[in-house]
């Protein structure tokens, strides 16, 4: 049993939110929210990749099949990506997808787009804690479940 | 050739004399006017600076006439009028919800198909080589200073006429008519237009200018293809002359006047004996 | 079965503080694949190093979690420890406990289980880590410049200097670019030609240098240390090495009505000539379209003149293969076209100042001309006109710069400086001159350059008059200019007999079919990208190409120089080993699933996927397949996601690595 389940059955509902982020800019912000002492929920789980450009759309799929209830993809700011225009690929391909999403079934407003910035460290603090509060709000992605099982 | 033809209220009312001879000049060429029916003020310049609405409202309306009786083209002789269309038809082009709201205002739907354009470009439809052709007389010992002033050919963008600032239109139109237009430096200055009645001393301080540049460049008359700079060179010459105590006699001829004389049609049924300054 | 060690890092009170240490290790040993699981007060000391490496040895482990800090912290020292003790570096993974965990949950009992998942998930992806080695990539030692002006100039001398090779290529008959043209420079008024010329004529016999001109860079190709480039010799008709330069010919040309284009029109030059006294090559060119006998077939004169038997009119371009390690960009620039009608209408407007219309209305380059002691008029001011001395000269700034409508949205940058500059160039030969300077603003940042300014106005006694100048009209010959000053709140009109416009800096004719060939980026008016404003200011997002000068962005000559010399430090750096060391995390191609769509080609930032060819043993081509050049790969991963096929992958972040770190999260 990991640690989700734990908090599960011990706190009522508490969200499983997997991140998928750049190693240039996302996850330093998310290093200097740490450097920064600045808190919030624990909830969250971060993948390093080098861009958001890598980000293949199944691996959102991939993530709601291991039952989170919420996605995060977070990368440079346009302009500002390590490596040119890979940002500007995820969000092109974010566009095409998540019709592509939403026909399938699945609710997009689980999946949350941001930008931020390795000098962003409390911008990463405020969109973890947000999405965790709205995702405890809409409560366990069952439907998805459903869907499989379906 | 037929085309739709806008007057406004200039041409109706005290430039008539410049209708004449558009008319005139135009029938010779073979050019059918063709009035717009029901036609109503373009805004001129009350309008543009009160309030958008209105000042794309009012000739709207009329572009939506012209639509209304399937005219391709309309020709507004009196630039004011040429360009505000021409601004009515772009911005309702750019902006298609003020397009629908301005549709309601004039209870017309105006979709800014039908084209406008000013005379100079009416003469070059016909071709240059084409009125060379069937003119009768050659305009010798005329030396014209060719005056476009400011909305002939602004704003750019809009009227995409000639060259903003160094436009050769009317030179080249009236030198192949054995004409002698001379080179001088005040073609697209403001003569001071609508402010002719409410702020006379600039009129005649810019109107005294432009004469005076005109006679140094060794013109000995003067062009124009708008009512409102014929008003201000012309009625207004004698005030001019009478503040700087200037000598101005330099007769300001309409261009479709010009054409007309090169086409052999008498200074009467051009109207040109109507003028102020005349050619004694 | 795989030997994962598990090492968890008490920081200090840092993690152990919010994180049960010892809970968390107890629970990572029991993590699949996990052979043992240890901890230490400080993972990253000696002492901690030591366990690392000792661990490694005596369980022969496959792969390494350390459960510490942030990799961009210490992920490098991790990996020296893992190497020294024979584990490949690449088989390291972390878990960021510290950052991500303790630092920011200070619920215990949460943080510590987050701490277990995180290493759940670091030890995931670490049984499918591959041993990777680093790419070598070999390196020609030798460098191409392109441009000759004070930039390229600067950086060929530098590279020449410490030992390299240089191809210098120029597209005009001689090198020297804008600078050689100019009479004194800001701030110091110290003579142009007197401080360049000295440094073309290092460049003319440098034994490290083989200097092009007349010549363009035709193709590119190649990568990163391996360049093959060819050069396009355009026909000279002048054998170089016969030719003495001794200026017999061009006395005797009768071709004599050609503009200079050195002297931008302000003199003229025969059909065989040099651009100016201090070429180099000092030797002539024959102009193709205005040489009698090689339009018309006849004259010939100056090849009956020439002793050394140097002409040729036969002489046809030639192409040049250079293999070159490193492309430094030094292209520079050119004016705003005042006037005149451009394709678009960004790059040309101003009809009413009337230039090309009044032969007294010039640029700020054509009054260099005039005030050049090597110009057409022997550096006495002269107006083109009628060849008097003005006495009243209006100085107009920002033409083309730093208007949205009609020009560049930019500030062209040493505008300013050049007005003040000429203001009192002109007052030192013009005594009882007057100098008027129409200006937006006074844009004098940089060393001395305000006070120079200021000496313009309070020592020359420069009129300057903050506002636009809205027409240029001619009378008996001098030139009416209105305009307005915005200060006084008042129109004004200023007859002048020269007016001087300070046009904008674009990048060079061309610019932008370079950038291409050398794969480089450019902005919306062709000024070349640098790899990052701030850091990377010289160089590319293409590996191995360096930009420096007014190609990447309007620049005086101090910055142009400091930023060749930059550039040719770089490439320096990038010489000073026999290979390439690049981080092997980049992306390859599985060729045999490839289906040749090349989705990852069009996608990929770096240019660094090829169509390979994949042919049968008879040598017939079977099909086409994306390659990935090891030395262009930057490792983004861009082509992974764009592959239908599934045939890209990333090293250090493959498919395997990361969708078991999801799925382990089940």
């Amino acid at each position: 049993m990991n640690a989700h389940a734990a908090e599960t059955s011990s706190n009522g509902f508490e969200p499983k939110i997997v991140a998928y982020v750049c190693n240039w800019c996302t996850y330093l912000g998310a290093d200097l929210a740490g450097t920064n002492r600045l808190e919030y929920p624990t909830n969250v789980r971060i993948v390093r990749l080098p861009c958001t450009g890598r980000i293949d759309f199944n691996l959102i799929v991939k993530a709601f099949e291991i039952g989170a209830d919420a996605v995060v993809v977070s990368g440079c700011h346009p302009g500002d990506c390590h490596y040119t225009s890979g940002n500007y690929h995820a969000r092109r391909r974010w566009m095409l997808f998540r019709e592509l999403l939403a026909t399938l079934g699945i609710d997009t407003d689980r999946v949350h787009f941001a930008w931020i910035s390795a000098a962003e460290g409390k911008k990463f603090q405020q969109v973890i804690s947000e999405i965790t509060a709205k995702t405890r709000e809409m409560g366990p992605y069952r439907a998805y479940r459903e869907i499989c099982e379906a | 050739m037929e085309i739709g033809y806008y007057p406004g209220c200039a041409l109706h009312g005290s430039s008539n004399d410049y209708e004449m001879s558009v008319r005139a000049c135009l029938s010779t060429l073979g050019v059918h006017l063709r009035e717009l029916d029901d036609w109503i003020c373009c805004g001129a310049t009350a309008a543009h600076s009160l309030n958008r609405k209105l000042a794309v409202a009012l000739p709207a309306r009329n572009l939506g006439l012209a639509e209304r009786d399937g005219m391709d083209e309309l020709l507004a002789p009196c630039p004011m009028c040429s360009a505000q269309l021409m601004k009515a038809r772009c911005v309702l082009a750019e902006d298609q919800a003020f397009r629908s709201e301005i549709s309601e205002i004039v209870e017309l739907k105006v979709r800014g198909t039908t084209r406008v354009c000013n005379l100079i470009q009416i003469f070059q439809r016909v071709g240059y080589e084409s009125i060379q052709k069937i003119a009768v007389q050659r305009l010798e010992g005329f030396r014209p200073a060719c005056y476009y002033g400011c909305l002939l050919t602004r704003p750019p963008g809009v009227v995409q006429f000639d060259d903003c600032e160094h436009p050769s239109s009317m030179e080249t139109l009236l030198k192949g008519l054995g004409a002698g237009p001379v080179e001088w430096n005040y073609k697209t200055e403001c003569c001071g237009a609508g402010m002719t009645m409410s702020n006379e001393s600039t009129v005649l301080e810019l109107g005294h200018r432009i004469l005076s540049n005109a006679a140094a460049h060794g013109a000995n008359c003067m062009v124009v293809a708008c009512p409102m700079c014929h008003v201000n060179l012309d009625m207004k010459q004698s005030a001019i002359n009478q503040r700087y105590s200037a000598a101005h006699d330099m007769v300001v001829y309409y261009l479709s006047d010009l054409v007309g004389l090169a086409l052999g049609i008498s200074p009467d049924a051009l109207g040109i004996p109507r003028h102020f300054v005349v050619r004694k | 079965m795989p030997r994962i060690g598990v090492f968890t890092c008490w920081c200090g009170e840092n993690i152990a503080r919010n994180v049960d240490v010892q809970s968390v290790s107890e629970q990572a040993a029991q993590l699949p694949g996990v052979r043992c699981s240890q901890t230490c007060k400080y993972m990253c000391s000696d002492p901690g190093q030591k366990l690392i490496r000792d661990t490694i040895a005596a369980e022969q482990l496959d792969g390494v979690v350390i459960a510490s800090c942030s990799p961009h912290m210490h992920l490098k020292t991790f990996r020296k420890a893992a190497a020294q003790a024979g584990l490949n570096p690449y088989l390291i993974e972390m878990a960021n406990i510290r950052e991500h965990c303790s630092w920011v949950h200070p619920d215990k009992a949460r943080a510590t289980a987050k701490a277990v998942d995180l290493i759940r998930m670091a030890a995931a992806k670490v049984r499918h880590n591959r041993a990777l080695e680093p790419i070598k990539v070999p390196v020609t030692r030798k460098a191409l410049v392109v441009g000759g002006g004070v930039a390229g100039i600067q950086a060929a001398l530098d590279l020449a200097d410490a030992g390299i090779p240089v191809a210098l290529v120029e597209r005009e008959p001689s090198i020297g670019g804008k600078m050689a043209g100019l009479s004194e420079t800001f701030p110091t008024l110290d003579c142009s030609q007197c401080i360049l010329t000295p440094r073309m004529v290092e460049v003319a016999q440098h034994p490290n240098i083989t200097l092009y001109t007349c010549s363009e860079v035709e193709q590119v190709e190649g990568y990163v240390g391996n360049f093959q480039v060819t050069i396009r010799k355009r026909a000279r008709y002048i054998d170089i090495d016969k030719c003495t330069g001794c200026g017999q010919c061009w006395n005797v040309c009768p071709s004599k009505k050609t503009p200079s284009e050195f002297d931008y029109g302000m003199g003229n030059r025969t059909a065989i000539y040099v651009p100016f006294p201090q070429a180099v090559p000092a030797r002539p060119v024959i102009d193709r379209d205005a040489c009698l006998r090689l339009t018309k077939g006849r004259c010939g004169l100056c090849a009956k003149k020439c002793q050394a038997g140097a002409i040729r009119f036969e002489d046809q371009d030639e192409l040049v293969r250079e293999d070159v390690g490193a492309v430094i960009v030094a292209t520079g620039y050119q004016l705003y076209e005042i006037g005149r009608r451009g394709e678009q209408d960004r790059l040309s407007g101003y009809g009413e100042y009337g230039y090309g219309q009044y032969p007294d209305v010039i640029s700020s380059l054509q009054f260099e001309r005039l005030l050049s002691a090597s110009g057409p008029t022997g550096g006495e001011l002269r107006r083109p006109s009628d060849g008097t001395i003005p006495k009243t000269v209006v100085f107009i700034s920002c033409v083309g710069s730093r208007d949205n409508a009609k020009g560049m949205s930019y500030c062209s940058k040493i505008c300013c400086m050049v007005n003040a500059k000429h203001t009192m160039l002109y007052k030192h030969k013009v005594h009882d001159g007057q100098a008027h300077v129409f200006y937006m603003d006074i844009r004098a940042g940089g060393k001395n350059y305000d006070e120079f300014v200021r000496r313009a106005i309070e020592q020359d006694g420069a009129h300057y008059h903050r506002g636009r100048v809205s027409k240029i009209t001619q009378e008996d010959g001098r030139l009416i200019v209105r305009g307005v000053d915005t200060l006084a709140g008042e129109p004004l009109t200023i007859v002048a007999d020269l007016v001087v416009l300070a046009s904008a800096m674009r990048p060079a004719a061309g610019v932008e079919e370079l950038a291409q060939k050398v794969n480089v980026g450019y902005d919306e008016f062709g000024f070349l990208c640098e790899s990052h404003p701030k850091l990377r200011p010289v160089e590319t997002n293409a590996a191995g190409v360096f930009v420096c000068g007014a190609c990447h962005g309007p620049k005086d000559i101090p910055e142009s120089v400091a930023q060749a010399s930059a550039a040719a430090g770089k490439v320096l750096l990038m010489f000073s080993r026999d290979q390439l060391h690049r981080e092997p995390e980049i992306a390859h191609i599985q060729e045999s699933h490839c289906a040749g769509c090349f989705a990852c080609r069009r996608g990929c930032p770096y240019h660094a996927i090829d169509a390979a060819e994949i042919r049968d043993r008879q040598g017939l081509l079977v099909r086409r397949v994306a390659r990935v050049n090891p030395g262009l790969c930057m490792g983004c991963g861009t082509c992974v996601a764009l592959c239908p096929s599934k045939s890209a992958d990333l090293e250090g972040f493959s498919e395997q690595q990361v969708y078991a770190m999801v799925e382990c999260l089940r």
